[in-house]
């Protein structure tokens, strides 16, 4: 969906470090993608590797961690993994669900230099 | 392809050729958080030149959160930061920003989603029409170009400020609090602000708002909530518009509310049409009752009623 602006926004978070904890380059950055979170990752790397360049994170890695959605089910009352927001619970399949989690979008660590 | 963020690729699913969820290649690269330590990454570390800035100890930096979950004594990593912050983070301070902003003024800020052709703006414009004596309102639009849809608000007498987003598909919090500070809505207003017509990506950006309203019309399809589920589940109310066409289409109402119930158990349904009228005032009910609620011990509260003696009425 809107890759570009999220680039955008990852580069700000990756300039501000650079700042903050002084280094000048960076070489990888893993982010945290949750199943829900819409990211379309190819399409994200690709916005990346435009608004990077000439950058603090020119050429930088991503590594994508992929994080599973979790949802409550009311009914069977336990946590059980989605792929989409509208499934229905693999156990029971009732629709009753509350999505706990699954929309992370996070750059978790950096490797610079 | 959309030539915004150059997306198409990955997740496009074509019907009977399913393809599946890029396994992609970086999987060897998978930091293997479990390793032990001797049995050290794999990962190519020749940068040996960091040994000094690793000495300073002085920055972030923890080792047993490297690429091994773990720091080698005599094999140089390159310098680990974990800094764990959210992409949309730097929006949703503004949306942070906004919030705050609103609720010292009173304000009930409401975020208006749909595709495009929903009749968002004809709906809008009927509600600022029917309401605008009530309260005091004002209307952030959204629209990739022109100010088509201002004028058509501005018309209406309430003040409106149009935000053209150019390459952008959706509204951020931070053009929203721009747009705030030359808008200046009045204390214990009512803001609409009309979103770009758009089902995704408007779904991910918090614009400060209180809730986000969806507009689906029964001219499109009832399963629009579960082919873009994002953003019904966001929405705190659903309005089905355009009801009045009900008869000629093959439209399921049941089905739609179904569906959106999938994707958001909570989600509130209002059937309504903007052009007959039908329904309109279950919304301005909706509209009264969440802005009472929301000036409940509010300071500014008094001063509403004082000012607008006719409204928060049922």
């Amino acid at each position: 969906m809107h890759e570009m602006s999220l680039a955008e926004g990852m580069l700000q978070v990756l300039e501000q470090a650079a700042q903050t904890q002084q280094f000048k380059k960076v070489k990888t950055v893993w982010l945290e993608i949750g199943a829900l979170a819409n990211v379309e990752v190819p399409a994200l790397e690709f916005a990346f590797e435009v608004v990077s360049r000439h950058s603090v994170a020119d050429q930088a890695k991503l590594e994508i961690i992929h994080l599973p959605a979790i949802a409550w089910c009311m009914q069977c009352g336990k946590s059980v993994e989605i792929k989409q927001r509208y499934d229905a619970c693999p156990d029971c399949g009732s629709y009753q669900l509350q999505v706990s989690s699954g929309d992370e979008m996070r750059i978790k660590e950096l490797e610079v230099d | 392809m959309c030539t915004v963020c150059g997306c198409g690729a990955g997740e496009t699913r074509v019907e009977g050729h399913e393809h599946h969820h890029h396994d992609h290649p970086h999987d060897h690269h998978h930091h293997g958080h479990e390793h032990s330590q001797d049995h050290a990454h794999n990962h190519s570390h020749e940068h040996h030149e960091h040994s000094i800035i690793r000495g300073l100890g002085t920055q972030h930096q923890h080792y047993g959160q490297g690429p091994a979950r773990a720091h080698v004594a005599g094999l140089s990593q390159s310098r680990m930061v974990q800094i764990e912050q959210d992409i949309l983070g730097k929006n949703n301070q503004y949306a942070q920003q906004n919030r705050r902003w609103f609720a010292e003024q009173g304000v009930l800020a409401l975020n208006l989603v749909s595709s495009p052709g929903s009749g968002k703006t004809s709906l809008l414009v009927r509600t600022l029409t029917d309401l605008k004596e009530e309260f005091a309102l004002a209307v952030i639009e959204g629209d990739q170009e022109t100010a088509n849809d201002a004028d058509r608000i501005r018309a209406t007498g309430v003040p409106a400020i149009q935000i053209n987003t150019g390459k952008g598909c959706h509204l951020d919090a931070h053009m929203v609090g721009h747009a705030l500070e030359s808008l200046k809505p009045e204390p214990t207003s009512i803001l609409f602000i009309e979103n770009v017509g758009n089902l995704v990506c408007p779904a991910a950006f918090d614009l400060g708002e209180a809730n986000k309203v969806a507009i689906l019309s029964v001219t499109e399809g009832e399963d629009k909530p579960i082919k873009y589920p994002d953003m019904f589940h966001a929405a705190k109310l659903l309005l089905l518009n355009k009801v009045d066409l009900l008869p000629y289409l093959q439209f399921d109402v049941a089905k739609c509310i179904e569906y959106a119930r999938r994707v958001n158990p909570d989600i509130q349904v209002l059937q309504v049409s903007a052009t007959t009228g039908q329904g309109m005032n279950q919304w301005y009910q909706w509209l009264r009752m969440t802005q009472q609620m929301r000036l409940l011990g509010h300071p500014l509260a008094s001063a509403a009623t004082q000012t607008r003696p006719t409204g928060v009425q049922a």
